[in-house]
């Protein structure tokens, strides 16, 4: 003999389904549902129900005959997160059930938020609501409610065409070549490096590069520990480096050394890609590298 | 030239993120403070100056032109100005040279910036083709001139921590500021990381939202309590020149003799009550000690050392917390004109100075390549 218990699934149900007289006050917020604006009901001391009720739950006295449209925005006064919603429930992913009391009422309505994250309600959200498509005539004419808009996304996107200016393009094609080419000012005889063609102190106007050696000094510099597309790792080094027989700084990556040993005054030298690898960019130099070690 | 004043200063609450209202609310609500302040309202205005550093850090590309209405300048002149960091202070300038130059009687000066609509530090590296030069954002840029000033002067590894902790106890007092630490010592300050070596991450400003406004008036305008203008300077030099000295640059040293000269101040720690500095960089503290001639040369960190910058000090140095507490950065320059004038107005609350008369308001910008400054006094010049 099986000792399983009988076991049977039954369903009751009302074929068709119950039908429910709304009487004059519940019909007409539900017709007004249905034409997508919702309305309360004023008790005779003033209050605005929504939902309306026929009957005043404070005094038991019917309520007026005097509609208020509110909403339809209105402020959570509390709600309650839903992590895994049941089939049964007017959304099927998380959300939060809430009291939201609609601009106008005097009391809170009850109704499913679809705020994407529990952090992004709380008591004083102010939520609108989302209609359905087809309204009927019933509360889920409204499908549910959503957090106001508070940001929007303003996508910028501006695209240039960019051609080096005649100067840059003499350096970087010296840097292609393996060499930083500089400028000397004929009046106050600076060495500028990237090559420029006029003197920024002076004004004057700067002739012919100059070929500068591929060594200079750290003047000082950073160590980032905030990693960059351009260096290899974190921590590295930006520095200030002044090439020989140069009057002004470049600023450069320096590498071949650990972070906390490059010193100011320390001696570098440029680490160059190989050459079939070199463009006209930066690039081209991986780092400047301390000479001792190179 | 007109003598002008300083009438009224309004302030937003900086801090992170001002989810509530769009740069036009934020804008509107600095001004309509600073309107009550002096007791005026929009129409009592002859014009509008606003700054704000660059529009990358927004994305709204000329937003003098959309924050016209917030400011009630229908019908009136406006003007935008833009001088990176500076900007603040610089807008404070040209409202003010509009009144000593008899133009106006009365300019509305404004200053902004909403940080949280995006990030400072990606509009400031946006790695243009052809860079011959590496660029890591304003904290890579400064730290370098940083570590070369702890070189050069020999100063002690924690000064720049001593600053860090002092301005954000004075930010404890001002109800506006940003950051608020309380219980904030050297040792909190050590412990968070290095960002740009030798910059802590509590060694560096925060990024805000906010907006500061002013009214400034011409003596026969003035309303209520009044800031005496005594001197304006500006100077600037180029990024990129031979020889420059990026600790203590030039441009800075000219500004403040220049200040100095028209309201005649020739000894600026004894003469200067209280001095609100643009300090971004806890170190920048001795470092514009030096270039303001505060200190001699390589002396401006014994002054912190000493204590003669903190709010009980000699000479307290940025009491509403400064730069390193609020740092909505277009509006951070004008904070510190409109501080340096409630001070000598005698309206700074539980961060003002006692007896102030005579304060300094400082501002610099760029790769501390544009200066603005001004001096303002209790008394009438």
């Amino acid at each position: 003999m099986s000792s399983d218990p009988l076991v049977a699934r039954h369903v009751l149900e009302f074929p068709g389904g119950y039908t429910r007289t709304t009487g004059p006050v519940i019909g007409r917020f539900l017709s007004e549902l249905r034409a997508r604006r919702v309305v309360g009901v004023r008790t005779a001391e003033g209050r605005v129900l929504v939902p309306p009720l026929e009957y005043d739950p404070a005094t038991g006295e019917p309520v007026t005959g005097e509609y208020v449209e509110v909403g339809p925005a209105g402020t959570v006064t509390t709600c309650a997160w839903v992590d895994e919603p049941l089939d049964a429930h007017p959304l099927d992913r998380p959300f939060a059930w809430a009291l939201i009391e609609l601009d106008g009422a005097d009391t809170a309505l009850l109704h499913a938020v679809d705020a994407g994250d529990p952090k992004a309600i709380a008591p004083g959200t102010r939520v609108w609501p989302v209609w359905n498509d087809h309204p009927t005539g019933g509360i889920t004419d409204i499908s549910h409610f959503v957090p106001e808009v508070t940001k929007i996304v303003a996508p910028v996107r501006t695209e240039y065409r960019l051609q080096a200016g005649g100067a840059l393009r003499v350096f970087l094609e010296g840097v292609a070549r393996g060499v930083f080419l500089g400028g000397r000012c004929p009046s106050c005889a600076k060495v500028y490096v990237p090559y420029r063609m006029s003197c920024p102190e002076c004004g004057a106007v700067i002739g012919e590069p100059v070929e500068l050696p591929d060594t200079g000094t750290i003047t000082t510099f950073a160590i980032n520990n905030l990693p960059d597309p351009r260096a290899p790792q974190v921590p590295f080094v930006s520095a200030y480096i002044l090439l020989d027989d140069a009057d002004i700084p470049m600023i450069a990556l320096v590498g071949g050394v650990p972070a906390h040993e490059v010193r100011e005054g320390m001696r570098v030298r440029a680490v160059w890609a190989p050459p079939e690898e070199r463009t006209a960019s930066m690039t081209s130099v991986r780092w400047f590298a301390p000479m001792e070690r190179s | 030239m007109n003598r002008c004043a300083v009438i009224g200063v309004g302030q937003t609450h900086y801090t992170t993120k001002r989810r509530d209202v769009s740069m036009a609310g934020l804008v509107r609500e600095a001004a309509l403070r600073a309107l009550e302040d002096a007791g005026l309202t929009f129409k009592d205005v002859d014009a509008m100056v606003i700054g704000k550093a660059p529009d990358l850090f927004e994305g709204v590309m000329m937003p003098e032109a959309y924050l016209a209405d917030a400011l009630g300048a229908a019908g009136k002149p406006m003007m935008r100005v833009h001088t990176a960091g500076s900007v603040g202070g610089t807008t404070a300038l040209v409202g003010a040279s509009l009144i000593q130059a008899g133009v106006h009687e009365r300019v509305l000066v404004v200053a902004y910036e909403k940080q949280s609509e995006s990030n400072a530090t990606w509009a400031l590296s946006t790695h243009l083709p052809f860079s011959a030069s590496l660029v890591v954002g304003a904290g890579g840029y400064f730290a370098p001139h940083i570590r070369e000033y702890m070189r050069r002067s020999g100063a002690p590894g924690h000064i720049g921590t001593l600053v860090a902790v002092k301005d954000r106890l004075n930010a404890l007092k001002n109800p506006y500021a940003h950051l608020r630490i309380p219980g904030i010592d050297q040792k909190t300050v050590e412990s968070t990381p290095m960002l740009w070596e030798p910059i802590r991450y509590l060694e560096t400003c925060p990024s805000s939202d906010g907006a500061c406004a002013m009214i400034l008036a011409a003596e026969s305008a003035v309303t209520g309590t009044p800031a005496w203008v005594h001197g304006t300077a500006m100077r600037s030099e180029p990024i990129f020149r031979a020889g420059r000295d990026t600790v203590s640059p030039q441009a800075g040293k000219d500004c403040a003799a220049d200040v100095y000269r028209q309201a005649g101040i020739t000894d600026p720690r004894r003469q200067i009550d209280v001095a609100e500095v643009y300090v971004p960089f806890s170190w920048y503290e001795p470092m514009w000690l030096e270039n303001l001639g505060f200190a001699a040369e390589g002396e401006g960190w014994k002054l912190t050392e000493s204590g003669a910058t903190a709010l009980d000090g000699d000479i307290p140095w940025n009491a509403s917390g400064g730069v390193l507490s609020s740092n909505p950065i277009g509006a951070s320059g004008l904070i510190r004109f409109a501080e340096a004038a409630l001070q000598v107005r005698g309206m700074a609350g539980e961060h003002q100075v006692d007896g102030a008369r005579t304060a300094l308001g400082h501002a610099y910008g760029g790769g501390a390549q544009f200066f603005a400054m001004w001096i303002v006094g209790r008394e009438r010049p």
